[in-house]
């Protein structure tokens, strides 16, 4: 038997009961686009999360006072306690760094902001004129904070979305004079809404100029510094010289932890990529499902047509014909439900990036591979047994039957 | 006579394991039959002749003792060549027709052509030739459910002849027919006998079995008559 007529001959086998295929190809579909469907939304939730960190600024390495222990037992941990402070020198001293493009120092405070009759606690950000090109953020009107010298400060501040909202309503805030804590300084910009990173909306900062905030926190410590590097293939080399510099800044001690963006992102990545993964191994449980009634179907199928398998015996069939024969059946029923439920599955996903316009629930190319051959091979292994119990038949108790 | 034997049947048994107690379907049957007979086996029910009509179409092998098809010792040859060898020697035609519902009566017919794997082009042109040669030009669509018992038939015949078998073997062709459509559907058969197929009746029915020139009686399992009419004829001229 030609292999054109095996298809074409299992293919009208199919049709010839169209409830019992249709019942088939939709638990077939509905597996296979639980698999595209379900790691759409991990993989979704993975590029989300790896969006929020990239958008802190790429090429960054982030300074922060304090050894993570992660070495084991240091007998010099016995002898020095307390970490040396980062400084703003620290920062300047990095700044002569090969391969460190921009640097931005860090300090962190509450405070209240207060103007035009109106109080507000907020976050107080001190930083330099660096930052925003660091952090790669907008401005919404106005500018960031001028360049000073190291040590110099400017008696400005720039404004969060909501803070400025809050305060000024509508009215123009640029050259208004705003109290924060207890200096009075000039609004000089306004960030455009919406950014975030780090883990806060910036909507809700006052950003004001590092030496500012260090006199009125009355401190010299800082609390991160952002290192730029100059490309991305840098990122190693800046972050052992700056480790490098900083240890010897303090005297040999290694009390600084150096972390570079690739590494948190490298680490949610491999969390969500699990997650993905382990969401895909319970959608595939509904693809054995669905494989098992591949099996159930088939099965009914050669008792319901043994007549006609005695039939084809008589007239010449023999018993590898009959197992082509069911067994294209069975694989053209999973393929079917396979290539349906793939359609389903993204149009599942088309509607949960319809409803969620932030969430970038695409399935991952894997995915799809994975749900059809799954979906494949599972009505392949599952047409074996119904496919040889109809070669097996005994073609004369098969043609008694009606 | 024996050079020329289509079918040769020596010594043949079978028998069947029913629950605890054997049947004797076939006990010592020997029988040869040449290229273009014409033979009718009757008998009551369970005397056999279904199992050796199964036997002589190869669905069924024997217990003991050796059968002949063609030159080719039967015992020899695997499945798959069993499978082939009836493809090539041998047309069945059922009481019940068995014909496949879901398929049109053309693609019923074209069915072994299908399965002996022969070209489309070549299949059309046989299974035209045949739906003209059997009257069913104008029922080449339809379904087995939307034709007459005796277009039925007509398609199983064309069906079981399309590769040119030299043995037709029919086991009740007429029992699910009216008189006349069975009368049509003999003479059909009588008709491919007469250009040289070898037919094989099997029956109940006493007219249709009388019409055989070879006339086989069985029971229990055993041949109990064999009158060839041919034989007869040249005696009673003597």
């Amino acid at each position: 038997m030609k292999i054109v007529d095996t298809f074409r001959y299992a293919a009208q086998a199919a049709t010839g009961s169209p409830l019992r295929t249709l019942l088939v190809i939709l638990s077939m579909s509905i597996g296979v686009a639980a698999v595209v469907i379900l790691t759409a939304l991990g993989d979704g939730a993975r590029r989300y999360v790896i969006n929020e960190f990239s958008s802190i600024g790429s090429n960054l390495v982030i300074v922060l006072p304090g050894r993570s222990e992660t070495r084991g037992f240091n007998p010099a941990n016995l002898v020095t306690s307390t970490p040396r402070d980062l400084t703003v020198d620290d920062a300047e001293a990095l700044l002569r760094l090969p391969d460190v493009a921009r640097i931005s120092p860090i300090l962190v405070a509450t405070t209240e902001i207060n103007a035009a009759g109106k109080l507000r606690e907020v976050m107080l950000l001190g930083t330099n004129a660096e930052y925003v090109k660091v952090r790669q953020m907008k401005m919404g009107i106005g500018r960031f904070l001028s360049k000073v010298e190291v040590g110099h400060s400017a008696s400005e501040v720039v404004l969060g979305a909501e803070i400025r909202r809050e305060i000024f309503g509508e009215m123009n805030p640029l050259g208004k004079t705003v109290r924060v804590g207890d200096r009075r300084l000039r609004v000089v910009g306004v960030l455009r809404e919406g950014g975030s990173g780090m883990g806060m909306t910036t909507d809700e900062l006052v950003i004001v100029p590092i030496a500012t905030a260090q006199a009125m926190l009355d401190t010299n410590t800082l609390f991160r510094i952002l290192v730029e590097a100059r490309s991305r293939k840098r990122i190693n080399e800046v972050k052992t010289s700056v480790l490098k510099l900083i240890t010897e800044r303090h005297e040999g001690e290694e009390d600084i932890t150096v972390i570079t963006q690739d590494a948190v992102l490298e680490t949610f990545d491999k969390i969500l990529n699990v997650l993905t993964l382990g969401v895909a191994g319970i959608a595939a449980i509904s693809l054995a499902v669905a494989g098992i009634l591949v099996m159930n179907v088939m099965l009914v199928s050669v008792t319901q047509r043994t007549a006609e398998i005695g039939l084809l015996k008589a007239i010449g069939a023999n018993a590898s014909t009959i197992r082509h024969l069911f067994l294209v059946e069975a694989s053209l029923l999973s393929l079917t439900g396979a290539l349906v439920g793939i359609v389903l599955g993204y149009s599942g996903a088309w509607v949960l990036r319809f409803i969620y316009p932030n969430f970038p629930a695409y399935p991952p190319l894997w995915a799809v591979f994975a749900g059809f051959g799954t979906a494949l091979i599972s009505g392949l292994i599952f047409g074996v047994m119904p496919a040889r119990q109809a070669a097996e038949l005994d073609p004369i108790q098969a043609l008694s039957k009606r | 006579m024996t050079a020329e034997s289509l079918i040769k049947l020596i010594g043949i048994e079978r028998t069947f394991i029913l629950g605890d107690s054997k049947v004797h379907a076939l006990r010592n049957i020997h029988l040869t039959i040449a290229a273009g007979e014409y033979i009718s086996v009757m008998g009551p029910s369970g005397s056999g002749k279904s199992t050796l009509l199964n036997m002589i179409g190869l669905l069924d092998v024997p217990d003991a003792g050796t059968y002949q098809l063609d030159g080719h010792e039967i015992k020899s040859l695997s499945h798959d060549a069993l499978a082939s060898l009836r493809s090539e020697t041998i047309g069945f035609i059922f009481q019940s027709f068995h014909l496949i519902s879901r398929l049109s009566a053309a693609a019923n017919i074209e069915l072994p052509l299908v399965l002996a794997g022969i070209s489309a082009s070549e299949r059309t042109k046989r299974v035209s030739q045949a739906l003209k040669d059997y009257g069913l030009i104008d029922r080449a669509e339809h379904r087995p459910n939307e034709l007459s018992g005796g277009q039925r038939q007509r398609v199983a015949i064309a069906r079981a002849t399309i590769l040119r078998p030299s043995v037709l073997l029919a086991d009740e062709p007429t029992g699910n027919l009216d008189s006349a459509t069975g009368e049509e559907v003999v003479s059909l058969l009588e008709a491919l006998n007469a250009h040289g197929m070898t037919l094989i009746v099997v029956t109940h029915d006493h007219a249709l079995g009388a019409r055989a020139r070879r006339q086989i009686r069985m029971m229990d399992g055993g041949i109990v008559s064999d009158i060839n009419q041919a034989d007869v004829a040249t005696s009673l001229a003597t």
